[in-house]
Order: structure tokens, then C-alpha cells, then sequence
């Protein structure tokens, strides 16, 4: 593997809403714990132990079964300075890796940018949803956010085959062909020929596909089912992203964060199944990030919104292992409740755009941070 | 009636409103241009659907804490009012003193700030600028709360001075530093509640409960302060007085409002070092700023009466901001004549077209003009256009197909089909290009024979295929 290597993919899966990460990478040998979460905890017998202090949940099967093959990074105690506890100022801040001011460039869009200055690949970045996510954002960045793509691309809803195929003919007409136009009509037509290009080479993936892994009939498992037909059609696409939620666990935590983490859980496993089976586990490396952890103390059936929590970045490139400091529990060590961070979030980020992209980091996450060594050399 | 009246009035009702059904533009033009301007500045008892029977389908349309219900309430009172230029103005100065959900978390102060922007948008900008200084969200979004007699915090001073009122250039450090000091002491009145309800209350941190404000004497920094050359023991609204007798308030102002309503400019922050595309016009509306003390209803009659504004090289000149185009949408398509719950989900199309109400991305507003189209953007504007404009359900599209059908049968050729459906979709004007792609399309066809029974449906589908083509066209993103 080389830094040049244009296969290098990167898949962030965002679960959004807040995830419990001390029910997720769990302290199943601390008493603090149990202490704290007098209802809302995971029985020791039931954790899935990674080594003699942390374990993952039981909904997280697939995943362990990667950490033993030495492809998981758990990342603890990931958090920044002064969290914030609203769901959408901190999922901005991990968006745009700003901290202290609302920050409108996300990072993924820099790291776009910097992977394809000149825009040339329409696709190099892909997202799975609808409506840009922040982090994606990026002035002059091309990024294809696409629902499902079996069904995406322009006019879907002109329901007459015959029709619709010379509606389409009528668009490419209307948007080719910048002649003559003002600077408006010429960008429109520039941004329309772009859409109409990536939704016609997208459209193609499906059908160069074919994998004996049977995905479960999830949201996040069609997301990561679409990245994988994509990976394998090798349309030059570096960056991926998708989300799964809610994980805003307020209430009935036990069993909404257990089918939660299953979705999840299971979609990544059979992802990374299928890339083996097409040989590119080694050109993809995933994130699974989410805004915030939640409060120490349980609320008798849920818990509230905290700060500090874990992150994994999984795959064949990954150096498995423990990163980052598990967050002490003892009352003295807490903040207002809540676990104090460790590792700043953007460390992760620059090992990924270093590491991983070859990228400087420095201006993709507005300064420098100590690299955590999960990437493989 | 000329139909070049109809395509002027369908102008004005574009810039001033969310466009117009072909019947509506005929009304306007038997009222006449002026007196249709002064009815969207003046409207007489003004309609739209009610917010008691919003509630009444839309349970979290009571609370109106959650990020989507506001905009979706907004999209509501945008499709259903007889008086659109409200909406717009408030559209207006919600893109001008931009203030986001990312930062307040609670809906609820964030829609009476729009609320504030309806009721003060039009009158004079003095006024505007003393209630923004008074609003909740305002104050927490900048954090005047945190701005202390002895320890000011700039954040709101320097914002008043730099995004709201005269742009960057025109005032010192010194100037924001006094400007902040005369600001001291207003604040919310319910912070230490609110503290000891956000310890309590993970989901909305800052509160359940509406925000008012209130003016703290003790905290207020009484003494001399200098402020563009003028000095004196001032507060905030003597700060206000000063900024808006300023030439550059003027400017800043009138070209805010060239921006919005005639053409787009280049994004604000480029403002100083990039002249007006129109200085004449700017000169304009800055004296009428002044002749009627800062009545921002004068500037716009001005401005919508105006040679510049009628003359057809400003048609189509915008591109539609996403609330623009849904709500136009919409209007043609007559879907949400009563509440249901599809208007969360349409609303959620305006998040996705990039323009997320009352959550913008900064200070700065969004940026407008081409930055609203990128492929993402354009497609899903294309899609949601399309989409809702061949939904034969819709009784506005059923409207459109009968009057085409009616008017124009029994043998309709692809030329007359392609402009009835331009003109019975708002007197839409395209160039020359778009009309011989659009009549390529619709030729592919035939002649339309629309006698005798329509069994499956194959003519009005005709009617709605050649109507989402037109959706599709640059002028349909264009305003």
C-alpha cells in the first residue's frame, strides 16, 4: 500500500443522537460502573471482553469478531474541551473540527478538495442520506448525496419509461452546452451537466455488482450495501458517509441502544465481508463517530446527554488495539456528571488525513493534534 | 389586459411573494402594477391559514421547540397568505440578522424572532434594530447576556455594526468597543431559572420556556462613551440613533435589499472591495432611506416601482433561495389547502435543497446567488419540482391541466402546449433555448388531441410530462 494509492477509501458512519459509549466499550471490572448505572448497565456475564478491563456490548457480535482479528481501533475517552451537550452545536463542532466559533467548512469537504483539487471526479465524494451533512460542505466541492442508488438521479418521478428517457434527453440539452449564457446559466449548467454525469456513472454500480453476503434490510445496512457496490465499481469515490440514529437514549435505553448497535453492528460486519470478498479490505478504512456520549448516572431507564464517549475505526489497514485513555468514573475525576475526554477528536481525524489520505491536516482541522498510530504502516 | 403585464406582474409577484397561479396574476393586472405594490407593502386584512388550526393537526407546532417544526409552521404561513411580502421581508431579515438553532437549541424563541421580523420587517429600520437588540435569540446567539458593565463582550456590538447595520470599514475597534459598553445590562430576565432548569434537563439545555428580555440597570455601563466621533453617556438606543443617520447604514441597507429583491450580489464579506452591480439604484434607495426615516416599506416601493427592477434584464436574474422555490411550488400545486402531516416532510426538502429556516449556517447568513446550486442541491430542486408539479392529485396541477385542455383544444400543438403550460405555471418567461428544447420534448409526441374520453389518463399525463420538463429548466431555479 502506498499514500498514492487512489483506492484509499474512507466510510464514516455517523450515529447520530448521542451514543451511550459507556454501555458500548464497557468498564465490566469496575464497580464504578455498576455503582452508577444502578439500572441502565450491561451484566457483566453478557459483555463480550476485549481484555481484562473493557468489553463491548452484546449487540456489537460483529465487531468483536473483527477485534479479534486485530482490525478494530477502539478509541476512548474522544471528546473535545468544553463540550457542548446540545446534539446539534456538537455535532457541528465534530463537522467542521472548530471548537470555539461556528465553523461553516465541514472536514470531509477539505479533505475532498485537497484528494481532488480540481474537481475532476464528480464523485469522489459520496453521501449516503438526504441533504448535505456539514462536514461534507465545502465551497466548490462536488458531493453527490444520494438517498439509494438503485433509484438516484434526475426526474425519477416522470413515471412513463419513454418519457422520462427524453425528459432526460430535454435536461441534457437545457444544461449542455455553456455558450452563450451569463455567469449564472453557465454554473447552472456546469452543476447540471455534473449531476446528470454522476447520476448516470452511480446508476451503472448496481449493475456491476454481484456478492453472496446478504445484507440485513436495515437503513444503515442499504447505506453500507450502496458504498460497497460503489467501492467495487471503482468510480474513484475516497469518501463515504453515512449515518444511523437516533441513539438519543433518553428512555428505554437497554433495548433501543442493543437494536441500535445490532443495525449497526451487523451492517459493518457483513460491509466488511463483502469487501473481502471483492479483495478491497484493504483499501477502505471505516469511522463510527458520534456527537456525544451521555451522563455517568442513569435516569432509571434511560440516560441523558454527557460528553466523552468511544470511537472505532475498523478495517483491513487498522492496527487494532486500545487508543486513548479510558475516562476515570470516580465522582472527583467527573465533569458535572459526565466522563472528561481524553483524546481530542481531531487527533483521530488528523491520523486519518495523514495517515491514511496522505493529506496535511493541519488546515483540514485548524491545528495540529498528536496522531494515535491505528493505521498500519 | 397585455400579457406583457401578466409577465411584469408575474415578476413582481416572484421577487415580492412566492410567485402566482395564472388567475391570481390576472386579478393583479386588472388592480394595476402600482396599486398591486402597494397592496403586498399595505395589505388590507390579510389571510392565510390559521394557527389554531395548524395546532390542531400538528401537535409539536404547539411547542415549537424542535429544530423542523418551525420551519415547517414558516412554510405553512408562506403558502397559505394573501400578504407574501410579510414572509418575505421576514425570509429577508432572517438571511440579513441570521440567528441559529446550532447555538440556541430551542425553536421556540427562534420563531418569535420571525414572528418580530413580520411585525417590524416593513416599518423603520430604527425601530428593527432597537427590537433586535431586545430579542431573546438575538441576545444568546451573540452573547450579550455574557456582556457585563466593567467586562463587556463584544460578540453582539461588533455584529450590530458589522453584518446588521454598516458593514466592515466604516467604524474602529475603538467603535466596537463603545458600541458593546452602551449594550451593557441588556440581557434575558430568566438566566439563573434557566441555568437551574438546563442542570435538570438534558434534552433542551437551555430551557423550555420562552425567553424575554429585560434591561438591568445596575449592569448597565452608565458612563461617557465616543461612538463615530460623537460623545456622550449613551445606551443602546442612542448607539442605534447614531448608526442609522450613517450614509453607510444607507448603503449597507439598500444593498441588502438590491441583493434580495432585484439581483444577486456577491456574498457580503466581498461588499467593500466590489462595487454595486447597480450604484444608481443604491443612491436611490439610500435617499429615499433618508426622505422617509429609514421606512424600509418606502425603500421597497421605490425599489419595486423603479425602472430597474420592471426592466426584463432583471427577470429571472436570482436564483430562488430552496424556501423560494418549495413555497412556489406549492402555491401552483394548491396541495396544503388544509394541514397534513406530509408538510414535515416537505419542509425537510428545503433542509436538503441547503437552506435549513431559522438554523443557518453562521452569523453570516447563507450566501445566495449561484452558492445555492451545487449537484446535490440542483438535483434534489429538479426532483421535488417535478414531483409535485405531475402529482394530478394536486388540485392546483388539476387546475393548470383542465385549463389547458379547455382553453387550448381540441388539437394542441407541441408549440401551444409548451407555452400554455409556461403561462398557466405563472406567465414563466424562457429564452429561446429552453422553448425549442421544451417543444423538441413535447413534439416527440404529436399534436395533443384532447376530444372525446381521456380513458387512462394519456392527456393529462402529457400535460403534467411536459410541465415537470419545464420544472427542470434553468429559468424554473430562477426567479
Amino acid at each position: 500500500m502506498s499514500l498514492a494509492n487512489g483506492n484509499r477509501a474512507l466510510v464514516v458512519i455517523q450515529l447520530s443522537g448521542g451514543n451511550d459509549g459507556l454501555n458500548t466499550v464497557i468498564p465490566y471490572n469496575n464497580e464504578l460502573y455498576y455503582d452508577q448505572r444502578p439500572s441502565v448497565h450491561i451484566e457483566q456475564g453478557q459483555v463480550l471482553r476485549l481484555d481484562d478491563e473493557l468489553g463491548l456490548s452484546p449487540a456489537l457480535g460483529p465487531i468483536k469478531r473483527l477485534w479479534d482479528q486485530d482490525k478494530v481501533a477502539v478509541i476512548n475517552g474522544i471528546g473535545y474541551p468544553n463540550p457542548n451537550r446540545s446534539h446539534f452545536r456538537s455535532m457541528d463542532v465534530w463537522h467542521t473540527a472548530e471548537t470555539d466559533k461556528v465553523g461553516s467548512e465541514g472536514w470531509l469537504g477539505r479533505a475532498i478538495r485537497d484528494l481532488d483539487p480540481k474537481a475532476d471526479n464528480v464523485l469522489t465524494g459520496v453521501n449516503f442520506g438526504r441533504g448535505l451533512p456539514r462536514a461534507l460542505a465545502c465551497k466548490d466541492v462536488p458531493v453527490a448525496s444520494v438517498a439509494n442508488v438503485e433509484t438516484y438521479g434526475l426526474l425519477p418521478d416522470i413515471q412513463d419509461e419513454r418519457a422520462k428517457a427524453l425528459a432526460l434527453k430535454a435536461f441534457s440539452m437545457m444544461y449542455g452546452g455553456a455558450d452563450g449564457k451569463d455567469a449564472v446559466a453557465q454554473f447552472l449548467s456546469q452543476t447540471g451537466m455534473n449531476a446528470l454525469k454522476g447520476a448516470d456513472i452511480l446508476r451503472t454500480a448496481p449493475a456491476k455488482y454481484s456478492s453472496t453476503v446478504e445484507y440485513a434490510s436495515t437503513p444503515i445496512a442499504d447505506s453500507l450495501k450502496n458504498i460497497a457496490q460503489v467501492i467495487c465499481a471503482d468510480l474513484g469515490t475516497r469518501v463515504y458517509y453515512a449515518q444511523h440514529g437516533s441513539f438519543d437514549t433518553h428512555a428505554a435505553e437497554l433495548d433501543s441502544h442493543a437494536k441500535l448497535w445490532k443495525d449497526v453492528s451487523d451492517a459493518i460486519g457483513d460491509f466488511t465481508d463483502d469487501l473481502r470478498e471483492h479483495d478491497r479490505e484493504d483499501d477502505v478504512v471505516i469511522l463510527v463517530f458520534s456527537e456525544f456520549g451521555r451522563r455517568i448516572m442513569d435516569n432509571g431507564s434511560g440516560t441523558d446527554h454527557g460528553s466523552g464517549s468511544a470511537a472505532f475505526v475498523i478495517g483491513g489497514p487498522v492496527q487494532g488495539g486500545m487508543y486513548g485513555e479510558y475516562p476515570s468514573l470516580k465522582p472527583a475525576d467527573q465533569l458535572e456528571g459526565d466522563l472528561h475526554f481524553s483524546t481530542d477528536f481531531r487527533s483521530a481525524y488528523s491520523t486519518i488525513l495523514e495517515q491514511w489520505f496522505g493529506l496535511d491536516a493541519v488546515p483540514i482541522v485548524n491545528g495540529t493534534f498528536e496522531q494515535l498510530d491505528f493505521i498500519r504502516r | 389586459m397585455t400579457e406583457s403585464n401578466v409577465a411584469l406582474v408575474a415578476h413582481l409577484m416572484r421577487r415580492a411573494g412566492f410567485g402566482a397561479t395564472r388567475s391570481q396574476l390576472e386579478e393583479y393586472v386588472d388592480k394595476g402594477y402600482h396599486a398591486t405594490v402597494d397592496e403586498l407593502l399595505h395589505p388590507v386584512d390579510p389571510q392565510r391559514m390559521p394557527d389554531e388550526m395548524i395546532r390542531r393537526y400538528h401537535a409539536e407546532q404547539s411547542g415549537m421547540m424542535g429544530q423542523n417544526s418551525p420551519g415547517a409552521y414558516w412554510l405553512y404561513r408562506m403558502i397559505s397568505t394573501t400578504a407574501p411580502l410579510h414572509e418575505k421581508i421576514a425570509l429577508f431579515w432572517h438571511s440579513v440578522f441570521a440567528t441559529g438553532y446550532t447555538k440556541i437549541t430551542q425553536g421556540k424563541v427562534l420563531i418569535d424572532q420571525i414572528r418580530m421580523f413580520r411585525r417590524y420587517g416593513l416599518g423603520s429600520f430604527r425601530e428593527l434594530l432597537v427590537e433586535l437588540s431586545k430579542d431573546p435569540a438575538m441576545i444568546i446567539w451573540l452573547d450579550n447576556q455574557d456582556n457585563h458593565n466593567g467586562s463587556i463582550n463584544e460578540n453582539y456590538g461588533r455584529e450590530l455594526l458589522e453584518l446588521f447595520s454598516m458593514g466592515v470599514g466604516n467604524y474602529t475597534e475603538q467603535d466596537v468597543k463603545e458600541c458593546a459598553r452602551s449594550f451593557t445590562g441588556w440581557t434575558i430576565a430568566n438566566t439563573e431559572y434557566m441555568e437551574l432548569r438546563a442542570r435538570r434537563d438534558s434534552i433542551w439545555p437551555y430551557g423550555r420556556i420562552a425567553w424575554h428580555f429585560e434591561y438591568r440597570e445596575e449592569d448597565h455601563d452608565d458612563g461617557e462613551k465616543t461612538f463615530l466621533g460623537e460623545t456622550g453617556r449613551f445606551n443602546g438606543e442612542d448607539i442605534i440613533d447614531i448608526i442609522c443617520r450613517q450614509p453607510a447604514t444607507a448603503r449597507f441597507i439598500s444593498r441588502h435589499l438590491y441583493h434580495f429583491f432585484v439581483a444577486d450580489e456577491p456574498p457580503v464579506p466581498q461588499w467593500p472591495y466590489t462595487p454595486p452591480r447597480d450604484p444608481a439604484a443604491i443612491e436611490t434607495l439610500s435617499r429615499v432611506y433618508f426622505d422617509s426615516s429609514y421606512s424600509i416599506s418606502a425603500m421597497l416601493e421605490a425599489l419595486f416601482k423603479s425602472e430597474w427592477f420592471q426592466s426584463k434584464e432583471t427577470w429571472f436574474e436570482k436564483v430562488k433561495s430552496p424556501a423560494e422555490l418549495v413555497a412556489s411550488v406549492l402555491r401552483l400545486t394548491g396541495e396544503f389547502e388544509r394541514p397534513r402531516r406530509e408538510i414535515l416532510d416537505t419542509a425537510m426538502h428545503i433542509v436538503y435543497m441547503g437552506q435549513h429556516l431559522i438554523n443557518p449556517p453562521s452569523v453570516e447568513g447563507w450566501h445566495q446567488g449561484v452558492e445555492w446550486i451545487d449537484t446535490g442541491t440542483l438535483v434534489e430542486r429538479v426532483n421535488f419540482a417535478s414531483k409535485h408539479l405531475g402529482n394530478l392529485d394536486a388540485p392546483g396541477v388539476r387546475a393548470i391541466v383542465e385549463r389547458i385542455k379547455s382553453q387550448l383544444g381540441p388539437m394542441i400543438s407541441p408549440e401551444r402546449l409548451v407555452d400554455g403550460c409556461l403561462d398557466q405555471m405563472g406567465a414563466i418567461s424562457v429564452s429561446p433555448e429552453s422553448r425549442n428544447v421544451l417543444i423538441q420534448f413535447a413534439s416527440e409526441q404529436g399534436d395533443l388531441t384532447v376530444d372525446g374520453p381521456d380513458a387512462n389518463g394519456h392527456v393529462d399525463r402529457r400535460v403534467t410530462d411536459t410541465m415537470q420538463v419545464i420544472a427542470a429548466t434553468h429559468e424554473f431555479q430562477r426567479a
